[in-house]
């Protein structure tokens, strides 16, 4: 195949663990290097998406600017990949689902210990937040899941290796964990 | 001369009264289930173990084994909607793997490592469900709860207490205890009953016991749940497994 | 309160199996089940508190937190909603000053949902306190709340607002000729028992709720068991919306139901019969107790029946609205005063039914005609019908047609003959046998009534071409959604899903793969359920996909995906506690980049 393969990453609701996990492929990283380039990702600071052939997603939708990314990526990559528990289910931060918004939003910023001069953050330039922690294949459709808390080194190393090379992606049962 | 239904090809002898379940165990054959438990009274509600015998779907765990029954079981269609009933179980409850003291050793999440389910598939119900830690060793995270009725027969059928039972209706079903007050505390189960150990999901845990064995180093990181199940059932030895499965495998076998 | 508990759980003989007629009393005398009462009825019945919890919780007309003094419910069923229904109950909601689903906060009124009332044929139905309201309209729904809001009581108000008219049209075989009294026992015994036995296998009865399993092998499967304690059960819970027929046949044939059963116990050898008759016919409840009365006085039941030697005797039980408890073992389990759940199978009830005892269960129709075929014989009934489907069928027509009510046919009757006899003309098609059955289309008016072609419990319900299919396979989804057990899986998230993915398509969110993703559900639903609800709950998706996929297609935006929530809508809680209102704090369904 002519070029390298171009792989945008990002993370939503998430807290980068995902990718800390990928970073963790070590010296295969160089291998990698010779076959993917990459686009918007925290390894490059590019800050929009350019035409990909894989996008990776980390974290689940929280608020209207998750959305909006999201949308980048499903507008830009060829295959778009759901990475880790909370873009597959929201994972963590989904955990606030079960509390009203507005009680989260009350207790961080109204009546919370130690909360001075209670107000709600308005600035337009704010992302305003979901009533709800959404995974991502509820928003946009999704072509692969790579579950795990975060997924090891080697879901990601696998799942490249595979796609890159053209066969379909398989997670063998040691790769597969949830937690 | 011996009885026998084939399952998959492989012909397997059966006693009369055994369910295709039964005889399924008892051959070191293994059907996917999480409200089935060998020791109680079969349920037949979760579906997972659905199988085909003569071409029509029924439950294993509660189909009586038969003369000539021609069973598919392990298929890749069987498996492939095993993995979406698992699905459902994942989207109605809340199933928090990361924050769940039971990862690692958890049916529920061993039977989808099995069925190699990556996704949840359907859209989340988000339903808000409670927590019950007013009992001082044990504690109910109904978010877990499937439903199995696992914990309600064996308080029933064990433990020779009614700790348990299910309320509700459709997709409000809950559990519910044997207290006025509706509360754990006031029931009379103990953490050493086999109905605080059964759970297949993090649902009913035994508390200040989570992290005695780390992440990483538990029953399903290391062991499918078909050769676990298998061992627990007695079809196979439990030599090739760590001494503690044959403990948490099936939920614990307190008093025995 | 405890002494009131206390008497009506003694008046029950403190017998489990009445939990639900003993909640029912409860329900009706405090408005709902105090917590107070659940504790007291379980420690005198010796049953669990679970238990008692779970049938509270598990049945809709049981509640455990008050209801108001008038309890209004208003029919839910398509032939309701085709009738006005939503308007009326936005107009009852406003003029009561009650939600939909709530308690006025005087606690005087409340109003709800609830599953077809078996009214359809002089609809918009409800229920007041358990009583039939038939025929609602504006100037109705004026008058009941002016005596609601009087304070009037229910057994004051006009006798006409209860009326329910039998609507009895075309009467054929069996409802043109009813028998007399006790004509069917002696001619059973003077016949000999099993030689009767021989008449109804001979007649090619099949039962009558709709799956059509051989009335006299059950009978003979049952007879056979080496238990001797055995029962006979009548199934009156007919729920399926849109039938009717079982509640006009308790009304003006129960004599010959009642007859039914007791050949069948007769032939079977039970000593006891009990009825199931749906919480919805409370209104039937006394009549049918004094009908018994009298058929012991008339020495039709009790001990020595006609001099002949038969002991039997029949009580009924109210059901409390659960659609599932027509399923035969699930009706066992609330006979015996438990969730309406049904059983594992094998074992069958014939062999081991209410109490663990060998026991039949069928449907009234199948009673009413075992009573006339053991009058006049097996051939005389197996000379109408088709070579498979013997005898009549009794039909409930509702929807649009001139004349909605019961007709009685000779199987193999086509299906425009039908329609042409209650007035239905520009047809856009016909759902038989109720959700649960199959929706035909207009191409289809030649096909026959009969168990090979078109099988029926009793439900002809007929649309017109101003109809909207989605509407209606929208309206059964919910329906199964709102009435699956929850004992299984499949069904139990799988209808929940359903609901929502219908929702999802028909309310114009379904893009690309949303129909593949529906069919999927319903197969799943379909494949694997634990019994006939679930199996069936996907039949009104999948007979209308499959005769009109380009509306389903046509409902598809032409993008690949998206949500199935309102993501604007899902901001509104941040935007009104930021005070924002500016563009960033909208979202677009769809992004405007989608491909």
């Amino acid at each position: 195949m002519g070029g390298k393969i171009r792989v945008a990453t990002t993370s939503l609701a998430g807290c980068f663990g995902c990718h800390m996990s990928f970073l963790d492929i070590d010296e295969r990283m160089i291998e990698l290097a010779q076959l993917v380039e990459f686009d918007r990702s925290p390894f490059t600071d590019i800050e929009h998406c350019g035409p990909c052939d894989i996008g990776l997603i980390e974290g689940g939708v929280c608020n209207s600017e998750n959305v909006h990314t999201l949308r980048e990526f499903r507008k830009n990559c060829k295959t778009l990949v759901a990475v880790g528990a909370c873009a597959i289910n929201g994972g963590l931060p989904a955990l606030r689902n079960f509390i009203p918004l507005e009680e989260c939003l009350a207790e961080a910023y109204l009546d919370g210990i130690g909360v001075e001069n209670p107000q709600i953050p308005s600035d337009v330039e704010l992302p305003l937040l979901l009533d709800k922690v959404h995974p991502i294949h509820e928003i946009v459709k999704i072509d692969y899941f790579l579950p795990g808390c975060p997924p090891s080194a080697d879901v990601f190393w696998k799942f490249l290796t595979d796609l890159i090379a053209g066969r379909e992606p398989q997670l063998p049962y040691e790769l597969v964990r949830y937690d | 001369m011996t009885k026998t239904i084939a399952i998959d090809g492989k012909t397997i002898p059966f006693e009369d009264g055994q369910t295709i379940m039964d005889a399924a165990l008892a051959a070191d054959v293994y059907i996917p289930h999480l409200c089935h438990h060998p020791e109680f009274t079969p349920h037949g509600s979760c579906k997972l173990c659905s199988v085909k015998v003569n071409g029509r779907i029924c439950s294993a765990c509660t189909f009586p084994a038969a003369e000539g029954q021609d069973i598919i079981n392990n298929s890749d269609e069987l498996n492939g909607d095993r993995k979406r009933i698992t699905q459902m179980l994942f989207v109605e409850g809340n199933h928090f793997c990361p924050s769940c003291e039971k990862s690692g050793n958890c049916p529920l999440q061993a039977v989808a490592y099995y069925l190699n389910m990556l996704d949840n598939h359907f859209p989340f119900f988000f339903q808000t469900r409670q927590l019950d830690a007013s009992h001082p060793d044990v504690l109910i995270d109904h978010n877990r709860c499937i439903f199995c009725t696992l914990c309600v027969r064996a308080s029933q059928q064990q433990d020779g207490k009614d700790v348990f039972g299910i309320a509700g209706r459709g997709i409000n079903k809950h559990l519910i205890v044997n207290a006025e007050s509706g509360q754990l505390k006031d029931t009379d189960l103990d953490a050493a009953d086999k109905a605080a150990h059964v759970c297949p999901t993090g649902a009913i845990l035994i508390k200040r016991t989570g992290y005695q064995v780390p992440i990483g180093q538990r029953i399903y990181d290391h062991h499918q749940i078909d050769a676990v199940s298998l061992a627990a059932s007695g079809s196979r030895p439990s030599a090739a497994l760590p001494p503690f499965v044959a403990v948490v495998a099936e939920g614990g076998r307190h008093g025995r | 309160m405890q002494d009131f508990i206390a008497s009506v759980v003694a008046g029950h003989g403190y017998q489990p199996t009445r939990l639900m007629m003993i909640l029912r009393a409860i329900q009706e005398q405090y408005l709902h089940i105090p917590d107070a009462a659940i504790a007291q009825v379980a420690r005198l019945l010796a049953i669990s508190l679970t238990q008692v919890i779970g049938v509270v919780e598990f049945y809709h007309f049981f509640h455990r937190t008050p209801r108001g003094r008038y309890d209004v419910l208003i029919s839910d069923s398509i032939t309701d909603r085709m009738l006005g229904k939503q308007e009326l109950m936005a107009y009852f909601s406003e003029k009561l000053g009650v939600a939909v689903g709530g308690v006025r906060v005087d606690g005087r009124v409340s109003l709800d949902n609830t599953s077809c009332t078996g009214l359809c044929d002089q609809g918009p139905a409800g229920l007041v306190n358990g009583l039939p309201l038939t025929r609602l309209d504006q100037a109705r729904v004026d008058a009941i709340c002016e005596a609601i809001n009087a304070g009037k009581a229910v057994n004051e108000w006009p006798s006409e607002w209860f009326a329910v008219a039998d609507n009895l049209l075309k009467p054929g075989l069996l409802l043109n000729a009813p028998i007399s009294g006790g004509a069917a026992i002696q001619a059973a015994y003077h016949r000999g028992l099993p030689e009767t036995l021989a008449e109804v296998d001979q007649s090619g009865l099949r039962g009558r709720g709709g799956a059509g399993f051989k009335t006299a092998m059950k009978w003979r499967f049952c007879s056979e068991e080496p238990e001797t304690e055995r029962y006979v059960v009548c199934n009156a819970d007919e729920g399926e919306p849109g039938t009717f027929k079982d509640r006009v046949l308790l009304n003006s044939y129960a004599h010959q139901v009642f007859e039914g059963m007791t050949v069948a116990a007769a032939i079977i050898g039970a000593k006891r019969g009990l009825v199931y008759l749906r919480g919805e016919y409370l209104f039937l409840h006394q009549k049918l107790l004094d009908m018994l009365a009298q058929r012991r006085q008339s020495h039709l039941l009790g001990n020595n029946i006609l001099g002949l030697g038969q002991d039997f005797d029949i009580e009924i039980c109210l059901g409390a609205g659960a659609y599932i408890c027509g399923e035969e073992s699930a009706l066992i389990e609330s006979l015996e005063g438990r969730m309406g759940i049904p059983r594992n199978r094998p074992p069958y009830p014939v062999s081991s039914g209410y109490l663990g005892k060998p026991t039949v269960v069928n449907n009234v129709e199948t009673f009413l005609a075992a009573a006339a075929i053991a009058v006049k014989g097996g051939d005389w009934f197996a000379g109408h019908g088709t070579d498979k489907s013997k005898g009549s069928k009794i039909l409930s027509i509702c929807g649009d047609c001139q004349r909605p009510g019961i007709y009685e046919y000779p199987f193999g009757t086509t299906i425009q003959t039908i329609l042409d006899d209650c007035g239905a003309d520009d047809v856009l098609g016909v759902q038989i046998g109720g959700p649960s059955g199959t929706f035909i289309s207009n191409q289809e008016l030649n096909r026959k009534l009969a168990f090979e072609d078109l099988a029926t419990g009793g439900s002809f319900i007929v649309f017109n071409n101003q109809r909207d299919i989605f509407k209606i396979v929208q309206n059964f989804s919910h329906f199964f959604a709102h009435e699956s057990c929850g004992f299984c899986t499949p069904c139990r998230v799988g209808t929940a899903l359903l609901k929502k993915q219908v929702d999802k398509i028909f309310d114009g969110h379904g893009s690309a793969g949303d129909v593949v993703a529906l069919e999927e559900i319903c197969q799943l639903v379909k494949s694997y359920s634990h019994c006939g609800l679930g199996q069936t709950a996907a039949n009104p998706v999948l007979s209308t996909l499959q005769r009109y996929p380009e509306l389903y297609q046509e409902k598809l935006k032409k993008i690949s995906y998206e949500p199935g929530f309102d993501l604007d809508g899902a901001l509104e809680t941040a935007r009104r506690m930021a005070h924002r209102n500016d563009a960033a704090a909208h979202l677009a369904q769809i992004g405007e980049d989608h491909d």
